[in-house]
């Protein structure tokens, strides 16, 4: 009852005062004011690619919301009447004769299509980008793996999203990626007819297709990512965000600036801003002109045709995949079965490899170093050596499949021999993680040495000095405190060999660990300690200059005051 | 000794402490001193500043006025050149663009020089406090024992048997997505004796006499056109090419030899890695080139796969002349065209 009066206690003064008092005594508010209002969020440049996919999803559903309300994705057959001539009479479906509309008689509705293409090409690259700022600076370990986790199906969402959109307008060029994906479902064993027969209502293409995507793209996949940007930004909350390193930031504190106002105005700022890049690529960069595509047709095709980005990939890999070497093709009959490995490994493999990587590496992680702390401070890439490798090494081969989706445009734009450049790439699929990982890690280390000889005897001036008995010496300047501590507060962890079990015996799996611990931790540049650094400095290089700088410094000193 | 950074006695003290005790690590100097910035000290430019973020609002006025322009000012209708609505589209896309450009900047640069720049520490908390678990797992232990589903294995056994059965039915409906799932309708194509091979897409019939040596055609059945359903799944199975080559050049294998008609020869135009019609026909070489993944079919050699990730060759339709001297077909294909499948054989 106390809390009944206290609330009838207080009157608002304004109008804005009483609406404001009606809501918050019935909803609780205040409690969340006092909660949000003034938490501090971290800030870093790297952080932004988060903020710039949940954007570029907002833009999709207002752009994708107005489109709805003039496609229609029905794939019965008509005759074009609308007002792009050269295609006048033409026969083609209602689905595509809808999109020639939105592009040709609905007014912006041109703009708003090529907002929404665009805006989901940035989605794509967003997610992917911050979960590679996520896997850099080590901010998927404890207590974050599950929110890890949730980021990576919102990677496949995304994935599916935007297949299933660009799937729509039943153009030519849509129609041949629906082949392509009805080609690799039938190469699913034992099920893989059914499962096309079923998604296309009977054979390839049928009547069914763009309206069953339709409804995946507008109502499931959407739904679905919605509710785990929900779950993302709920773990957000309740993890607080990461922070990097430095001065005056610990495990224990977050350290930025309040959501209100500060936070909220960059934050809410930088969505007007992320629109306003994809409304100039909309107003500026032509993208998908389904006029020039023509219609489905089975039998005609444009050479030189692409994928979107995100899909390139998987059809780079189909490309790399010979399908027979020598006279030995990749195509096996078993008792009447067909298998066809030339189809089925290229599509299932590396998309398999990569996202069981990306789900399981942070316990994989945990594993190795049988490290189980929070961490809430994120390392620099180039203090974990090892993960930023194997990173590396993962992004070169998915370029390598990248390129080879636009094997043909290489082949045609610098008049190389087409086989060539698929020959080359077959060689890079193998050989250019392996170098990616070596050249990654070998330069991180040299970063972290260039790190400690920065700590250890400062900055270099340019300033050149001569000494007395000839000899020419740059003279390098200590860092500060701020930035000294930058440098040499970090982890670094050390290998942590097999150990025995309770009865003193090393499984296998522990001798496993071991090995890879050794891997990830046997090339360190330790961290400088004070001992190091006191030491640099009493045993400097340059004594004689360093005596000279300081007497400056003193003389300095005495002339100020 | 390092004294000369710029002689705060913090600095020095820090390392000297460091030297003598045993500190593995480097003492937290703590967040660096704040700066103030040119807003927060000089009133002239805290002016500026704020003018600086009116003009960015005004540019986002002018914007969408000129979104107006560009929506009014230009009518689409059956007269309207591509330029035309290319130009309105530009319109749109840069009265959008500064619209939000105007806001957003201005937001961000009200933000960041006249709200307060002070980075402020919050403490972190734990995410799951020892007393709440306990509490949770009391909580937890009360409600199954309550609910007794722990004692009565039979409830809970025919619960998870009755949901388990339910779930399939929400599985079975589907089976209708399809009204025909028999594998073997895609063994058979438009293709039967007698059958002529048209021009695509117009559909006129071909004449032996017209396919000269070195020339090449897309060829479906002739009818295709008139079909009212299905059009498109059966020409997605017939589509076909045809090329003349002088019969030397031909590897003709046992069984074939009547195949073709004077070395002209009619191959199935769907790839038969994933579906992409071959439609790149290289005369000089007679390679047959698929654009989506480059598979290539060596056509002297009944197209053979000789390079690319298809792995059998493009099945042949075996065609000769009728007695008006136009191409007809022998039969179907002999085998499935297009990609693979599991039924296949």
């Amino acid at each position: 009852m106390s809390a009944t009066s206290s609330t009838e206690n207080y009157v608002p003064k304004t109008s804005v005062g009483r609406i404001a008092n009606f809501v918050d005594s019935r909803t609780g508010g205040s409690a969340m004011v006092k909660e949000l209002g003034r938490k501090i969020f971290p800030d870093h440049w790297s952080f932004m690619f988060g903020e710039v996919a949940l954007y570029s999803f907002v833009i999709l559903l207002l752009s994708g919301t107005f489109l709805t309300f003039f496609f229609n994705p029905s794939m019965a057959e008509t005759h074009y009447t609308g007002s792009y001539v050269p295609l006048q009479g033409v026969e083609m479906s209602v689905a595509y004769a809808s999109t020639l509309d939105i592009s040709f008689d609905v007014r912006g509705g041109l703009f708003m299509r090529q907002v929404h293409h665009w805006a989901a090409l940035l989605f794509v690259a967003s997610v992917s980008v911050h979960m590679l700022r996520v896997f850099f600076t080590g901010a998927f370990r404890r207590p974050r793996e599950l929110n890890w986790v949730v980021g990576g199906v919102l990677l496949i969402l995304a994935l599916a999203a935007g297949f299933t959109g660009y799937s729509l307008p039943d153009d030519l060029l849509s129609g041949n990626g629906l082949r392509i994906i009805d080609g690799v479902i039938k190469a699913i064993p034992l099920v893989g007819t059914y499962i096309s027969m079923l998604l296309f209502g009977g054979e390839f293409p049928g009547t069914a297709i763009v309206g069953r995507l339709y409804v995946l793209h507008i109502l499931l996949v959407p739904a679905m990512i919605l509710l785990m940007i929900a779950i993302h930004l709920f773990m957000l909350i309740v993890h607080k965000h990461t922070q990097y390193p430095g001065p005056g930031r610990t495990e224990n504190n977050v350290v930025g600036y309040p959501v209100g106002p500060v936070y909220a105005a960059k934050a809410g700022g930088f969505f007007f801003i992320v629109f306003g890049v994809v409304a100039l690529l909309a107003a500026n960069f032509q993208i998908l002109p389904i006029w020039d595509y023509g219609p489905y047709d089975p039998s005609p095709i444009s050479a030189g045709t692409q994928p979107d980005w995100y899909i390139g990939f998987v059809d780079g890999a189909l490309r790399l995949m010979p399908g027979v070497i020598g006279n030995f093709p990749f195509e096996f009959v078993i008792l009447g079965h067909t298998l066809s490995l030339n189809v089925l490994l290229p599509a299932l493999v590396p998309a398999g490899i990569l996202f069981t990587l990306l789900f399981t590496w942070p316990w994989i992680e945990r594993w190795v170093t049988r490290d189980d702390r929070e961490h809430h401070l994120l390392d620099r890439p180039r203090n974990a050596p090892t993960r930023t490798g194997i990173g590396v090494a993962g992004v070169i081969w998915y370029c390598v499949m990248w390129a080879a989706a636009s094997s043909d445009l290489i082949a045609t734009h610098f008049h190389v021999s087409l086989n060539d450049v698929t020959y080359w790439l077959r060689v890079l699929f193998f050989l250019g993680p392996i170098v990616g990982y070596i050249v990654a890690k070998r330069i991180a280390l040299a970063l972290q040495r260039k790190d400690r000889e920065i700590a250890l005897h400062g900055r270099e001036t340019g300033r050149i000095v001569r000494l007395p008995h000839g000899e020419f010496i740059e003279v390098h300047e200590p860092l500060d405190d701020y930035h000294q501590f930058r440098l040499v507060n970090f982890e670094s962890p050390e290998v942590l060999p097999a150990q025995p079990d309770a009865n003193g015996r090393i499984s296998g799996k522990e001798k496993l660990r071991g090995r890879l611990s050794r891997l990830f931790f046997e090339d360190r540049v330790a961290p400088v300690t004070p001992a190091e650094l006191e030491a640099a400095h009493e045993h400097g290089h340059h004594p004689a200059i360093e005596e000279t700088a300081a007497e400056t410094a003193a003389e300095t000193q005495v002339t100020g005051r | 000794m390092g004294d000369h950074s710029h002689g705060d006695p913090n600095t020095s003290g820090t390392v000297a402490t460091a030297g003598q005790a045993e500190v593995e690590k480097f003492q937290d100097p703590g967040l660096p001193p704040h700066r103030p910035r040119l807003a927060d000290k000089d009133p002239r430019a805290e002016k500026r500043a704020e003018r600086q973020v009116a003009i960015l609002f005004a540019i986002s006025m002018l914007g969408t006025l000129l979104f107006f322009v560009g929506y009014f000012a230009i009518q689409l209708d059956e007269t309207t050149a591509i330029s035309t609505l290319r130009l309105q589209n530009l319109l749109l896309g840069m009265g959008t663009a500064f619209a939000m450009f105007g806001i957003g900047i201005g937001i961000v640069h009200w933000a960041k020089t006249l709200m307060p720049d002070h980075e402020v520490a919050e403490e972190r908390h734990e995410i799951r406090p020892e007393e709440d678990r306990q509490v949770a797992e009391k909580m937890i232990g009360q409600i199954l024992d309550e609910s007794g589903i722990k004692r009565r294995p039979l409830i809970r056994n025919t619960l998870i048997g009755a949901g388990v059965l339910a779930i399939l039915p929400a599985i079975g409906i589907f089976r209708d997505l399809s009204q025909n799932l028999n594998p073997d309708i895609l063994r058979q194509t438009m293709w039967a004796k007698g059958v002529r091979l048209a021009r695509d897409p117009e559909g006129t019939p071909i004449k032996a006499a017209d396919v000269t040596m070195g020339s090449a055609f897309h060829v479906i059945p002739e009818g295709l056109n008139d079909l009212h359903e299905g059009k498109l799944e059966a020409k997605a199975k017939a589509v076909v090419l045809l090329m003349r080559l002088d019969p030397a050049d031909l590897n003709i294998s046992p069984g074939r030899e009547d195949w073709n008609y004077n070395g002209i020869v009619a191959y199935s135009k769907i790839c038969t890695h994933v579906g992409c019609p071959v439609a790149l026909y290289e005369q000089q070489t007679h390679h047959l080139l698929c654009p989506c993944h480059q598979s290539t079919f060596d056509l002297t050699h009944e197209c053979k796969v000789i390079f690319g990730p298809a792995a059998r060759p493009l099945p042949q339709l075996p065609i000769t002349v009728d007695s008006e001297g136009y191409l007809v077909a022998q039969s179907d294909f002999h085998s499935p065209v297009g990609p693979s499948f599991w039924e296949r054989g």
